[in-house]
């Protein structure tokens, strides 16, 4: 079966991968229960705050299943840019020609979709990273990503009492990391800022369950 | 390709034992097949009697509870805090787990193949012997004891009925001792500086010479015998009696027994010819074998670590456990836990200040709100709490306020570790709203008053039940004081405050059923919290601000106090205050059966006999309700 936005004749020359992808989502069935479900937590390392112009220079992903990570199923990939800027470099430290094995922006949005298939991904502030694959999928005449998505800055702001939700600010990672109390280790490589944001999303997801029996996924995606 | 994750592991586990006997790119090896699991509190890693997993565990954060558990009991073997190893006994002897390991708080632990751990460690003889050893130093559990009783038969007593006895012996490890060359004086003073009864004295080498007790300057210098620049040598008692770390409760009690005396010297190998490395007083040992308060909270104020404090308040709910069977009394059982609990916080407070690079700039008061304020906390609950400080002036507030907010942090991170969760709504002096100048707290309090809302009554409800535990009370003083001049005599804050109490309705329905909850997870359980206790709580605090009471927060008291002001409703007050106490046992019965707050009560669950019980300590509820109606006028008001 075939979406129907897409006619017979543009579907055939996407590339199998993203054919793949879109295959996905096609029994979109009703969630799973959220103990039972697969998160994929991501981050990206990127040359700038430009959605357009910056381009992503490394994405790492972590899966959570059953409250568990696996080091061994981590997703860690370096990409092959041209746009370069030396300032950032500082805060990233990928170097242009450095000693990372890199890919192709192509190479690696292949082996990042075939890693979230169609499940519901994580990341902090994630408007911003999944603007930045979704810019990057439009450059290479791709569609845009289909997972549902959570952020946990927002979700953050919603586990909090609510006589503090008058003076709640937009956490960045770091004050989100010591307001839960999860240490902080070399910050700024995409997978171990994945792996923070995994842990904090447990953290939250714990006393958001605490405070709510009936946590459902209308109060997750509704952010 | 690169894996940051593994690195990161891999750099955890590189601090401890046996892992930092590992090679780095074997242990990355390991790293990178870690399966890293977070644990909500109560998550069971494994369960005894199940089959042995393919992986053993190291505490990354948080800490697991291994206990050894039958129908009625639940007996704590051990618990793993970070960097521990936990669950490789039934790896390696290939049988089903002998132990249940749960998190007892919310924790991190990193779970490691044991294939791979083998194949990388294979031949490697000192981290075999590093986990032989671990093995054997748990003779405290005597199911440990049985199962490896053939490996080591040599360190292990045939016998294990008190497991207490077969512990070794916890020892102040940085012993005061004093050079033989010295004066009387000079120890005495290094004595009183160190707050201690005993001193070592030693040789140039370290060696152990004597000791010099309390009683001996009684009985040397007291008398007259010897004047105070004596040489301390003229002082010590002799031979002093040595041994070496490791040595068992039980062996530690027979020595001082046969010598009749109450300190052992630990030296390197247990000779006096060696080094002196620690002092094992008559007292550590009462601590380890002891439950009795006294010992628990001298204890607590001797401790020098929040590792120890926890230890201490694990005690005392141990202690509190054999009250509650024994049916002592609650206002004595409160009066006790509650001590127990004000000291560590005050312990806990007092090793965070020594923390600090600088002491405290102005004058303090740390407080304690909610149920603790209200000494009504019997088992581990959150922490919730503030701090006041003195006025400062206006360019000094900022940083003043920063100091005591680190401080707070020490602190609220220690209570944390000691078992006493973070408030989720944040209530802590941690949190700049609750940390602030005694105007500013006044001004706050004020407000609550004058200007009365949801959010104000809320808070009302959780912070006037304030009780001072550290630094000055005046502050406190003044805070009281504030209030009630606030309130005057026809406050409208009474009358909300008075409403807000009758937000809970008596608990039992129309055909006396019990009202349960109607859904989510705690579907038909009844909440003893929120339908019984709060609706007590809560009146008891408003006839109390409207009746002026000061420095009387515990809900019975409080109760206990208006009977006593008001003698034509004694009848009422006392069976309020009777009731309070007969569902705070209850709960804490509740929570301690089932390991958690006991908030949640399954009614199927009770005989006939104890559901009745419940349903007598309604009635009062009904009935200090109807009357909080009447005198705050409640039913012709347009709030």
């Amino acid at each position: 079966m075939v979406f129907k936005w897409f006619n017979k004749n543009n579907n055939e020359h996407l590339p199998e991968f993203w054919r793949r992808y879109l295959s996905y989502f096609k029994n979109a069935n009703k969630l799973p229960p959220i103990d039972n479900t697969r998160f994929v937590v991501f981050d990206t390392e990127t040359t700038g705050f430009d959605i357009d112009r910056d381009r992503i220079l490394s994405i790492g992903a972590v899966t959570v299943e059953h409250k568990t990570i696996a080091v061994n199923n981590s997703f860690e990939v370096y990409l092959d840019q041209e746009i370069f800027k030396p300032e950032t470099v500082k805060i990233h430290g990928i170097l242009k020609r450095g000693e990372l094995d890199k890919i192709s922006e192509l190479e690696a949005i292949e082996a990042f979709l075939d890693y979230i298939k169609g499940d519901t991904l994580i990341a902090h502030h994630a408007w911003f990273d999944y603007s930045m694959i979704n810019s990057l999928l439009k450059r290479h005449g791709l569609g845009k990503l289909k997972n549902e998505f959570i952020d946990t800055a927002k979700l953050f702001k919603k586990s909090k009492h609510i006589i503090y939700h008058e003076n709640l600010k937009n956490y960045s990672l770091d004050e989100l990391a010591s307001e839960l109390n999860v240490q902080v280790i070399d910050r700024h490589t995409a997978t171990g800022d994945a792996l923070m944001t995994a842990v904090i999303f447990l953290k939250i997801l714990s006393r958001l369950k605490s405070k709510n029996e009936n946590l459902g996924w209308d109060y997750l995606l509704k952010t | 390709m690169k894996n940051s994750i593994a690195d990161r592991v891999s750099y955890f586990l590189n601090r401890y034992p046996p892992f930092n006997l590992i090679k780095e790119e074997s242990l990355t090896k390991i790293a990178s097949q870690v399966q890293i699991m977070y644990l909500e509190k109560g998550d069971s890693v494994f369960d005894k009697g199940s089959n042995y997993h393919n992986h053993f565990y190291v505490v990354r954060d948080g800490s697991i509870y291994l206990y050894h558990s039958n129908e009625t009991d639940k007996n704590i073997v051990g618990i793993s805090d970070k960097g521990d190893i936990f669950g490789l006994r039934a790896l390696i002897t290939k049988e089903n787990y002998k132990l249940t390991a749960t998190a007892n708080e919310e924790s991190i632990v990193y779970a490691i193949p044991i294939e791979t751990f083998e194949s990388v460690t294979n031949r490697n003889v000192k981290i075999h012997r590093y986990l032989m050893t671990a093995f054997a130093s748990n003779t405290h559990d005597p199911y440990t004891a049985e199962e490896n009783g053939q490996i080591f038969i040599d360190y292990l007593p045939n016998r294990s009925d008190d497991i207490a006895n077969l512990q070794t012996a916890n020892y102040t490890r940085t012993p005061i001792y004093c050079y033989a060359d010295q004066t009387l004086k000079k120890a005495a003073k290094k004595m009183a500086k160190h707050k201690i009864g005993c001193i070592i004295i030693v040789d140039y080498n370290k060696h152990p010479m004597g000791i010099i007790t309390n009683s001996d300057i009684k009985n040397k210098i007291g008398t007259g015998l010897y004047p105070i620049s004596t040489s301390v040598t003229n002082i010590m008692s002799t031979p002093i009696i040595t041994d070496k770390d490791g040595i068992t409760v039980a062996n530690a009690q027979l020595k001082m027994i046969q010598h009749n005396i109450n300190h052992i010297c630990i030296t390197e190998d247990g000779s006096p010819n060696s080094k002196t490395t620690g002092i094992l007083t008559h007292h550590d040992i009462l601590v380890t074998l002891g439950n009795s308060p006294a010992v628990i909270l001298k204890g607590i104020r001797r401790a020098k670590r929040s590792k120890d404090l926890r230890g201490f308040r694990l005690k005392a709910n141990t202690l509190l456990k054999n009250y509650l069977e024994q049916n002592i009394p609650l206002t004595h059982i409160n009066h006790v836990i509650s001590s127990i609990n004000d000291a560590v916080t005050r312990r806990a407070i007092e090793l965070a200040i020594k923390k600090m690079a600088t002491p405290p700039p102005v004058k303090f008061s740390w407080i304690c709100i909610g149920s603790q304020g209200r000494k009504e906390q019997l088992l581990f609950t959150d922490q919730d709490n503030g701090l006041i400080f003195e006025d400062v002036p206006e360019d000094k507030y900022l940083s003043t306020q920063s100091y005591f907010l680190k401080l707070a942090k020490y602190i609220t991170k220690t209570l944390h570790v000691i078992g006493f969760e973070y408030c989720q709504a944040d209530m802590m002096a941690s949190n700049p709203e609750w940390c602030k100048s005694i105007s500013q707290w006044n001004a706050l309090f004020s407000d609550w008053i004058v200007n009365p809302n949801e959010k104000s009554i809320l808070l009302s409800s959780i912070y006037f039940d304030y009780s001072h535990i550290y630094g000055d009370k005046t502050l406190v003083d003044s805070l009281t004081e504030n209030i009630y001049n606030t309130l005057g005599d026809t406050s409208r804050f009474y009358s909300i405050l008075a409403k807000d109490a009758m937000k809970n309705p008596p608990p039992l329905g129309f055909f006396k059923q019990f009202i349960v909850e109607h859904n989510g997870e705690q579907k038909n359980l009844f909440n003893i919290k929120y339908r019984a206790l709060m609706p007590l709580i809560d009146a008891a605090r408003v006839l109390a601000l409207s009746k002026k009471i000061k420095n009387v927060n515990n809900t019975y008291e409080r109760f206990e106090k208006l009977a006593e002001m008001e003698p034509n409703n004694k009848e009422l007050f006392l069976s309020c205050a009777y009731s309070f106490k007969a569902l705070l046992k209850f709960k804490t019965k509740q929570g301690i059966l089932h390991s958690n707050s006991g908030k949640f009560i399954e009614l199927s669950s009770l005989t006939k006999e104890e559901q009745l019980k419940l349903k007598r300590c309604f009635k009062p509820i009904q009935e200090i309700q109807e009357s909080l109606k009447l005198r705050f006028n409640l039913s012709s008001s347009i709030l």
